[in-house]
Formats: C-alpha cells, sequence, structure tokens
C-alpha cells in the first residue's frame, strides 16, 4: 500500500428521522425507564446487556459484539442546547453547526476542501444515495454523489465510442465557467466537471471488486457495499455519506425500529468484515448519528420528537467503551421537562475526529472549541 | 408573432406546465397571454379527458358513473385491469401533467405535494394516497382555509402525521406542529404552548375504512372519521384565541395571519418564479423580491385566501414575465418537458413507470418525499449524481429522430431555410425549437463550433445524416447548463 492509500478514510451513516437512542442503547435496569415507556420498554430478559445498567437493543447483537471486541465507543447524550424538535433544522445544525443561525457550510464538506485544496479529486468525498446531505456543500468543493454505482458517468447512452468522446469534450467546454453568470451557473460548471472527472475513476471500482462477504438485500447494505467498492478501488475517497432509515418513529415502533436496528447492525458488521477481508479496515472509522433522540415516555405506540440521543464510532483504532454520560431519566434533569437531555455537543465529537483522526484545525469548522473525547487508541 | 412573444409563452406554460409544443405555443400566442392565464385558473373550462387519448387496450365499458372526483378520468380506467398495460400512480400523475388540458390543475398538485410533502411508504392505502392527489386537485386552486380543512381531513396526511394516533388522553403532537410549521405559517410565528393546542384541538381527527371486505384489487380508500369520544372538548388558547377549539377554529385562525399569508406567498413565489433559499431559513433571509411578496400577500387578503387569484395576479406580474429561467427545473419538470418536447406518450401507451422511476433518480420519487419537510429545490436539485442523472435522460431521449416531436424539429428545421442551413442557422433554430431556450454566448459558440466542424446541412441529401446531425446537436443542447433552468 501506498501512503496515500493509508491516509485515514471517514464514513458516516445518518440515521434520519430521531433514532430513539433510549431504545438503542437501553437503561434496562432503571425502573423509571419501564414507567415512562409501557408500550415500548425492552424486558429485562430480552435485551443484551453491556453491564448492570445499559444493554444493547436485542435487535442489534452485531452492534453488541463490535462492542464486546473494543472496537465501538457509544457517545451518549450527544445533542446541543435548546435542542430543536424540527428534523429539519436539527439536521441542518448537525450538518452544519450552527445552531443559532443558518449556514450553508457543511463541516464534511469543508474537511474536504482541507483534505483536497487543489481539488485534485472530485471523489475525495463521495456520498451514496439520493441528493446531497448539507454536511457535504461546502462552496468551491466539488464532491460526488451516486445513486448507482454501476451505471454512473456521463452521456453514457451514445453508444458510439468516438462519438461519445466528442461529445463529451463539447460538454466540458460548455460546463467552463463564465464570470458573471451567477452562483447557480457556477455551480453547475463545478458540478459538471467534477462528474466528468470522478466518473471514469468510479467506473474501475466493481471491475475490482470481489467478496465473498454477502450483504442483506435493503438500501443501505446496498449503499455500505458500494462504499467498501470504492473504498477497495482505491481512488483516495476520504469521506463517504450514507443514510439509514426512517427513524421516526411516532407510531407502530415496535415493528419499525426493528428493522431500523436489525438493517443497521447487520449492514455495518458485514461492511467491517468485508473491509477486513481485504485487509483494508485498519484506516477506516465510521461515525453513526441522527439528529435528535426521541421524548422520554411513549404515546402508546412511538414516541415524539425529543432532544439528546446518541453516536456511534467504530472502527479498529477505535477505544471501545461508553463515553460522556448517559442522560438522567429524572424528572428534574429532562430537557422540556420530557426528553432525554444532551450531556455532551455533538461539535465537540466533530473536534475529536477531526483533530484526533483527521488531523485538522476543528475551531473554523465546527465554530469554536468543544470538549474532546479520548476514543482513540 | 414574435420571438418574444413565443418566448414569454413557453415561459408561461413551463412554469403553470409541463411546456407546450411550437404548435400549441403560436395557437397560444394568437389567443392572448392574458386569456390564456384566465383559462390556466379555470380548468373547468376543460373537458377532463381527450376521447383521442383513449385507447384500444381497454375492453368493456366504461364506468357508468363519474367518479367522486373529476380527475379519476380516462387514464384512471386506461391504466388498469387485467391485460391493461399497468402504471404506478406516479407514473400515471406524469402522463397527467404532459397531457392534460388543464395542466395548471395538474402543476397545483405538485405544488402541493410539495409543501405539504405525503409518502405513501408509511401507508398500507396506496388508494388512499392517490385520493390525496384527487383532493389536491379538487381544491388546489380554492381559498386556503378549505384546502387546510380538506388536509386536516385527508386520511394519508392524518397516517402520514400520526393524528390517528393523537388522542385526547395522549395526544401526538405530530400533525398539530407540522400544520402551524411546514404547511403554513413557519417556525418563529408561535410557541411552544400554541403547537400543544393545535394537536389537543385535533385530537379525534382520524379515518376509517368505508366497508369491510375488499374491492377486486385491494382494499377501499379510508374516508375522514370524527372520533366524538376521543376528541378533546376542553378549553384551550391558541395565538391568543381561547376556547374549546377544535381542528377548524385552529386553521380559521392561522388562515388571517399574515404570517401565513406570507408563507404561501413565498411558496409560490419559490415555486413560480424563481428559487428562493430553504424554506427553514425563511425566518432569516428576507424574500428575493419583497414587493413581489406583498403583492402576493395582497392578492391572498383580497380575495378572502383565494389560490387561483394569487395565480393570476402572478402569471399576470411583472416580476413572472421578467423570471425566465430564473429556477431550476424540479426532476419532475425536466422529465415532463422532455417528454413535451420528444412527443411520445401522448397515449396510454406502456412503459410510462420508466419516466417515474427517472425522477426518482434525479432525487425527486414522485408520492414518496424523504420527509416531511418535502424536497431541497433551487440548486439543492443538483449535485453530482443528479446532474448526471439528468443529463444522460435528456440526451438518451432525443436520441431518436424517428419520435413525433424530433420529426417535427427536424421537418420545421428543413422548412424553414429552404434546402440548406448554416450551422449557424442549425444551431440557433434548434434552441430555438427546443425552447426556445436562451444560451451564453460561449456555450452557443461551443454548439457552433460543433455544427461547423460537418458545414451546412443539405436537407436533400442523405436523410440520414441529416438526421444525426440535427439530434447531436439537440442532445448536446439538452446536457448545456442552461437546460437545466425552467
Amino acid at each position: 500500500m501506498t501512503t496515500a492509500e493509508r491516509d485515514p478514510v471517514l464514513v458516516i451513516v445518518q440515521l434520519v428521522g430521531g433514532n430513539d437512542f433510549m431504545n438503542t442503547v437501553i437503561p434496562y435496569t432503571n425502573p423509571l425507564y419501564h414507567d415512562a415507556r409501557p408500550g415500548l420498554a425492552f424486558s429485562q430478559d430480552e435485551v443484551l446487556p453491556i453491564d448492570d445498567t445499559l444493554a444493547f437493543n436485542p435487535h442489534a447483537g452485531p452492534l453488541k459484539e463490535m462492542y464486546d471486541e473494543g472496537r465501538m465507543a457509544v457517545v451518549q447524550g450527544v445533542g446541543y442546547p435548546n435542542s430543536s424538535r424540527s428534523h429539519f433544522r436539527s439536521t441542518y445544525i448537525w450538518q452544519t453547526c450552527e445552531p443559532d443561525t443558518i449556514a450553508t457550510e457543511g463541516w464534511l464538506g469543508q474537511a474536504i476542501g482541507e483534505m483536497d485544496p487543489d481539488k485534485e479529486n472530485s471523489l475525495t468525498g463521495v456520498n451514496f444515495g439520493r441528493g446531497l446531505p448539507q454536511s457535504f456543500v461546502s462552496k468551491g468543493v466539488p464532491v460526488a454523489s451516486v445513486a448507482d454505482l454501476d451505471n454512473y458517468g456521463i452521456m453514457t447512452g451514445i453508444s458510439d465510442p468516438d462519438r461519445r468522446s466528442l461529445s463529451l469534450e463539447r460538454f466540458k467546454n460548455m460546463y467552463a465557467p463564465v464570470a458573471g453568470t451567477g452562483p447557480v451557473m457556477d455551480y453547475l460548471s463545478e458540478t459538471g466537471q467534477g462528474v466528468l472527472s470522478g466518473a471514469d475513476d468510479l467506473k474501475k471500482a466493481p471491475a475490482r471488486y470481489k467478496s465473498d462477504v454477502e450483504y442483506a438485500s435493503n438500501p443501505l447494505a446496498k449503499s455500505l457495499r458500494d462504499i467498501a467498492r470504492v473504498h477497495l478501488a482505491d481512488l483516495g475517497t476520504r469521506v463517504f455519506h450514507t443514510s439509514h432509515g426512517d427513524y421516526d418513529t411516532h407510531s407502530r415502533q415496535e415493528m419499525t425500529h426493528e428493522q431500523d436496528m436489525v438493517e443497521l447492525s447487520r449492514g455495518i458488521a458485514d461492511f467491517f468484515q468485508d473491509l477486513e477481508e481485504h485487509d483494508a479496515a485498519d484506516n477506516v472509522l465510521m461515525l453513526v448519528w441522527t439528529e435528535f433522540g426521541r421524548r422520554l415516555a411513549d404515546n402508546g405506540s412511538g414516541t415524539d420528537h425529543g432532544s439528546g440521543g446518541g453516536a456511534f464510532l467504530i472502527g479498529n483504532m477505535v477505544s471501545g467503551g461508553m463515553y460522556a454520560e448517559y442522560p438522567s431519566l429524572e424528572q428534574p434533569k429532562l430537557a422540556n421537562g420530557e426528553d432525554l437531555a444532551h450531556t455532551y455537543d455533538f461539535r465537540g465529537l466533530y473536534s475529536t475526529i477531526l483533530e484526533q483522526y483527521l488531523g485538522m484545525d476543528s475551531k473554523p469548522i465546527v465554530g469554536g472549541t468543544f470538549e474532546q473525547l479520548p476514543v482513540f487508541n | 408573432m414574435t420571438t418574444t412573444e413565443i418566448s414569454l409563452m413557453a415561459h408561461l406554460m413551463r412554469r403553470a406546465g409541463m411546456g407546450a409544443t411550437r404548435d400549441e405555443l403560436e395557437a397560444l400566442v394568437t389567443q392572448g397571454y392574458e386569456s390564456v392565464v384566465d383559462d390556466l385558473v379555470h380548468p373547468e373550462r376543460f373537458s377532463r379527458g381527450d376521447p383521442d387519448i383513449i385507447h384500444p387496450y381497454l375492453h368493456g365499458p366504461l364506468p357508468q358513473e363519474p367518479s367522486t372526483d373529476d380527475n379519476e378520468d380516462i387514464l384512471l380506467r386506461y391504466y388498469r385491469g387485467i391485460g391493461a398495460p399497468g402504471a404506478s400512480s406516479p407514473g400515471k400523475w406524469i402522463f397527467h401533467m404532459v397531457n392534460s388540458k388543464r395542466p395548471l390543475k395538474e402543476k397545483m398538485g405538485l405544488f402541493w405535494h410539495q409543501v405539504f410533502a405525503c409518502a405513501p411508504s408509511k401507508s398500507a392505502h396506496p388508494r388512499t394516497n392517490r385520493r390525496q392527489l384527487e383532493m389536491f386537485r379538487r381544491v388546489g386552486m380554492a381559498d386556503f382555509r378549505t384546502i387546510l380543512l380538506e388536509l386536516s381531513r385527508d386520511p394519508s396526511m392524518l397516517f402520514w402525521l400520526d393524528n390517528n394516533e393523537n388522542h385526547k388522553d395522549e395526544p401526538n403532537e405530530n400533525y398539530g406542529r407540522e400544520l402551524l410549521e411546514l404547511f403554513s405559517m413557519g417556525v418563529g410565528n408561535y410557541t411552544e404552548e400554541d403547537v400543544k393546542s393545535s394537536a389537543y384541538a385535533f385530537t379525534g381527527w382520524s379515518f376509517v375504512q368505508p366497508a369491510h371486505g375488499a374491492v377486486p384489487y385491494g382494499k377501499w380508500a379510508t374516508r375522514f372519521d370524527f372520533r366524538e369520544a376521543d376528541h378533546d372538548y376542553g378549553e384551550k388558547t391558541f395565538l391568543g384565541v381561547t376556547g374549546p377549539l377544535d381542528g377548524t377554529d385552529v386553521i380559521d385562525t392561522v388562515v388571517d395571519q399574515p404570517a401565513t399569508a406570507r408563507f404561501i406567498a413565498r411558496h409560490l413565489y419559490n415555486f413560480f418564479v424563481a428559487d428562493e433559499p430553504p424554506v427553514a431559513a425563511w425566518n432569516e433571509i428576507p424574500p428575493l423580491d419583497p414587493e413581489a411578496i406583498d403583492t402576493l400577500m395582497a392578492a391572498y387578503f383580497e380575495s378572502g385566501g383565494s389560490i387561483a387569484h394569487m395565480l393570476q395576479v402572478l402569471f399576470n406580474s411583472e416580476f413572472f414575465k421578467n423570471a425566465r429561467f430564473a429556477k431550476v427545473k424540479s426532476p419532475t419538470e425536466l422529465v415532463g418537458g422532455v417528454l413535451k418536447l420528444i412527443g411520445t406518450y401522448r397515449q396510454a401507451n406502456p412503459g410510462i413507470d420508466h419516466y417515474a422511476g427517472a425522477t426518482a433518480l434525479m432525487g425527486q420519487q414522485l408520492m414518496a418525499p424523504l420527509t416531511v419537510e418535502g424536497w431541497q429545490t433551487g440548486s439543492g436539485w443538483i449535485n453530482g449524481g443528479t446532474l448526471n442523472e439528468r443529463v444522460n435522460f435528456a440526451v438518451e431521449e432525443v436520441s431518436d429522430p424517428d419520435k413525433p416531436g424530433i420529426r417535427a424539429i427536424i421537418d420545421r428545421l428543413g422548412r424553414r431555410n429552404g434546402s440548406t442551413l448554416t450551422p449557424e442557422e442549425l444551431v440557433d433554430g434548434c434552441l430555438e425549437l427546443v425552447g426556445p431556450v436562451e444560451v451564453e454566448e460561449d456555450t452557443r459558440q461551443e454548439l457552433i463550433a460543433e455544427a461547423v466542424a460537418d458545414g451546412n446541412i443539405i436537407f436533400n441529401g442523405n436523410r440520414a445524416v441529416t438526421d444525426e446531425r440535427i439530434v447531436n446537436m439537440l442532445q448536446l443542447i439538452v446536457s448545456t447548463r442552461e437546460f437545466q433552468f425552467g
């Protein structure tokens, strides 16, 4: 392996909709938990205990295994002051590190800009899925977003190779930036040029990939497999992003959340297994996050939007265990009188990753200095 | 007929519908701009379906009675039944958007679908979900109070935002909150207490299956059901109004708020005129054109919240007429516009679902927005993945010279300049007939460079060569940055 291939790589999995952290890492011996969740609490003999107070969700067995192997850090009570209960707003805050004003610069986009200041590789940041998360958006930073890795590239429908390459040349010229045409035209230029340069590289990934790991059949598993294929193709990608779920479990939570947990834990385990088999896991850190946790009490069949949630850091460089504090379930300590409060600022988590793992100055990206965690070996 | 008139009419039809063919544009210019606008906001003047699209696939008699909704029309009858070509609801909808004689009605369906984003993915009731679109068509241009009332009684929405779980003893805030945040006023215009009151006011607003058993192809659509025993009749205070309020009272209060008029005005502006910043930023970032918003708010209040009136004012305004290409096309607009251009699917043929799949790959899966916030519009539609999809789709679709719309362009070019086209005439002619599309001079020069390489086009020469060169030019045009704007 060359030095470049050993650069630290970050994989982000966003749990969309607000994951119920309290039913993911469960305070299973706390009577307040059982009181608050008559419809949704897991009984003590269902859960997968970590210690005397906390246990994993019964459907997250693979996560428990990774935790037991010391490769997973659970960051408890992550959030920010005056947590917004709007999905949109809270997600935006997590993506831009701006709780008070509307910002457009995404934290990952900025980090990608730092990693590749001369824009040498439009695949430094790659999102898998539809649309682009705001966290990836940073002015002047080209990133790729791939809906279908197996058919990626411009004008793939022109079958005559000579004509296609001529058309691609015209395309390239027509997408040259022209001064004074406005920010959207500039953005289109940048995006078009980025697609052109990234597409040819990405095409190499499926051909180079061979694996014994059989991923499950769901969108998250597909995205994680695509991430593995691109990572294993050594295209220089440093930041991967994908999202999972409908974690917005206002009702029928029992069913939906079970499926979420099964897909998530199996998907992550398969992904790391795949990388291990190719001896390519040592420089990969995964961050799993969500925009907020849910309400302490259930509403009969589900849970409403809450505040403090939880995040995971997974990888061989991680010193496994519990970090920050589990939010108190006692009434006076609840946020808004009804939510688990946050005990740790998400910007500290980002700083930890940016400074200790990626080796860059976090202050300009997260907008200040926040307490970091000693999560790395 | 001037190019300016054609350009303006093309602009109107792109925004108020999915565009128009050149022949249609010429007829509409003859009719006159304001008269066309008046027709657009009066869809009842036009028949709901064109008998010409009746397709031989259909066997058996048409339903004897009209359905409860005037849009359960030709198409719904054709794309169904054993042996008939199947199509998903989004596929059918795209067909409607392209072919309807009431284009604005369909476009307003898309508008409300964006504002009141609701997905059936959570629902076990696809028929119920289809009813929501029919409701948007039925009341989409009515007064806003009627629209909010219908929305609050719409089983699909009640299910999507869990109002069937909103009980007087166990309130579920989801609908009560989003009604205020995303559907009417926007954040910052109410308190958490108002949210709680709103949630209580809507307790007991639920839905039922109208009958046991199933129709031949699945369950009946569910219907609104008010559950008196589950409704909170207690006193509550909402935006300063106190009393035993129910959902209707909440809506009555909401529609009188300037914040509501402003919110809807900005949504209409963002959808029909020019791209605004994301909705979440509206509290912090003022409108692009504050006077336009004031004009639309005045139209709201002077007409009792009539959306039709707001639209008429909007389309006839100078700020609208001057906003050509000030919006990034949504995937649905791109796909619908390309279908208009190439002239296929004028009849209910199999395969329309391919086009619903295409919008999904470009980031807009109709009837399945990812969240209740709807889609990120404007430049939010564009990223490496979606731009790739947009370009590839359009290039592929214009590649066949025998598609009726492409053949019409080739024929017009042939008629226009006698038997020969210079490279510049080829470029300018294609740009005009595709839109007219207005491109940067640098883009035009690049297109001319392509055309110059092969010299003049001789129409009475080799037809295959002529076809290929024109198709090649069209492919380049639809791949431009400028083509991404509508």
